[in-house]
């Protein structure tokens, strides 16, 4: 079968490296280096998670992270912005202080070189709009993360569209996180919740009313009927904050999707995803039009770290092997 | 996410200011670096007693504050995968050997209902020779 045409570009999160990030046994530079030896070459980062002394960028800092864009040849795509609304334990952060907040965000990616700003899926959006005039002086977009359980019908959702369509800002803009998409359970974390001693039972019962993309609503109520305890109940939970949508449902909302978070949590040994389909993904995106990047997001070592050697440098290749075949890459 | 991570296994010490007590390397679990104000709680239970906030300190890159100073400070960070220091005060020594170190974690996560963090339990060994951090 061959690909259509398309400008899709392949990147990574450095979220995807956080085990190895937070062990130190990956450095800053190494997430880089592999990112680029895998052809991931467009990086998106965490200033927060990655930099040290955040929000104060070094100059040496700076002249390290161009440096390391050339030696490695990637491309600096994207922040990732955190809105601290709790950042004082007394009082709420005022609109004025979130709008700076945001701002601030967006002088650092300028200073990264990046011109996608992930705003993360609390920002509110009268945020959005107060910050929109500064983005666009500053050439970055800031593109609202829609994650899960969020989807294009929700209020919330709705609420930052109106806005978005409202004032026609060219900053602002939709970032759809892959997780949105979750087809059947990842059993990466049934599996887990198995060995922190969830009843199989209800493990059984969670996974199936899931895949079946049955009523998740009252799945915690019915496990705590049937006997449950905490851990049957933070899987409950799980499956009542995984959703699965029609990834055709980003279609009529392409104009304003500038990246794509590609959420995953367990590659296979034949480079699929387990759980959510890109087979069916990368193909809308290609329908679309959408020019910018497939950005990795690994999430799946928090799952498997308890009895498992995390590998996220290998979970990351073989996504960018099923991308390349996808992107029609191999032809 | 890195729960099991919060406690260190290596340089559990006694105290080097010949105070009764010790200290026990920490680390956050959580994804990103967090702004001090929002670390709500390091809350250490050293074989099988609670140890009041009020007789441990936190020191993160060589900055070191009491509990009650946190919540105002706005201007440092427990840094993603940074080991901080958590020093406690004891009545008596530590003794040689084998501690059991529960720490539990609380952190203010803007974009979660509920408080965030997690909780480690570890059987430490105290290293023999007392070092500074």
């Amino acid at each position: 079968m061959t690909t259509p045409p398309h400008a899709l570009k392949r990147g990574v999160s450095l979220y995807s490296f956080q085990e190895e990030y937070f062990l130190r046994t990956l450095s800053l530079e190494d997430c880089i280096r592999v990112a680029g030896e895998i052809g991931a070459r467009g990086i998106e980062i965490i200033p927060e998670q990655s930099i040290p002394g955040f929000p104060h960028l070094t100059d040496e800092f700076v002249d390290t992270w161009f440096s390391w864009m050339e030696k490695y040849g990637t491309t600096p795509v994207a922040t990732d912005l955190f809105l601290d609304t709790k950042l004082h334990p007394d009082r709420w952060l005022t609109l004025e202080e979130q709008i700076a907040s945001v701002r601030r965000d967006v002088d650092i990616a300028v200073r990264l070189g990046a011109k996608v700003v992930r705003a993360i899926i609390n920002t509110p959006p009268e945020v959005m709009e107060g910050a929109a005039p500064y983005a666009e002086q500053h050439g970055v977009r800031l593109l609202l993360e829609v994650h899960a359980p969020f989807h294009y019908e929700h209020p919330w959702i709705l609420q930052h569209l109106e806005v978005m369509h409202r004032t026609g800002s060219p900053a602002l803009g939709l970032m759809p996180d892959m997780g949105t998409f979750v087809e059947r359970f990842p059993r990466v974390v049934s599996e887990r919740a198995l060995r922190d001693g969830a009843k199989p039972e209800l493990v059984d019962l969670i996974v199936q009313t899931y895949d079946d993309h049955g009523d998740t609503h009252a799945l915690m109520d019915v496990v705590n009927y049937r006997g449950g305890g905490p851990v049957d109940f933070g899987l409950a939970r799980q499956a009542t904050h995984y959703i699965w949508t029609e990834p055709k449902s980003m279609l009529e909302h392409m104009p304003l999707i500038g990246h794509i978070q590609a959420k995953f949590y367990e590659m296979t040994d034949d480079e699929v995803e387990y759980s959510i389909p890109y087979d069916r993904i990368v193909p809308v995106l290609i329908e679309g039009g959408f020019d910018g990047y497939l950005s990795s997001e690994y999430e799946g070592n928090r799952h498997v770290q308890d009895a498992f050697p995390v590998d996220s440098v290998e979970q990351i290749r073989r996504q960018h092997a099923m991308f390349a075949r996808l992107l029609g890459e191999d032809a | 996410m890195f729960d099991q991570y919060i406690v260190c296994e290596e340089n559990f010490r006694a105290r080097d200011d010949g105070r009764p007590g010790g200290v026990v390397e920490v680390r956050m679990p959580y994804y990103r670096g967090l702004t001090l104000s929002m670390v709500e709680a390091v809350d250490l239970v050293l074989d099988g007693t609670p140890v009041p906030a009020s007789r441990t300190t936190f020191t993160v890159h060589g900055n070191t504050y009491t509990f009650d100073q946190l919540p105002r400070t706005t201007d440092d960070r427990w840094e993603m995968g940074e080991r901080a220091q958590l020093a406690f005060e004891t009545d008596e020594p530590l003794t040689p050997g084998e501690h059991d170190v529960a720490v539990s974690v609380r952190l203010r996560i803007s974009y979660m209902p509920v408080p965030g963090g997690g909780r480690d339990r570890k059987r430490l060994t105290l290293s023999p020779v007392s070092t500074t951090a």
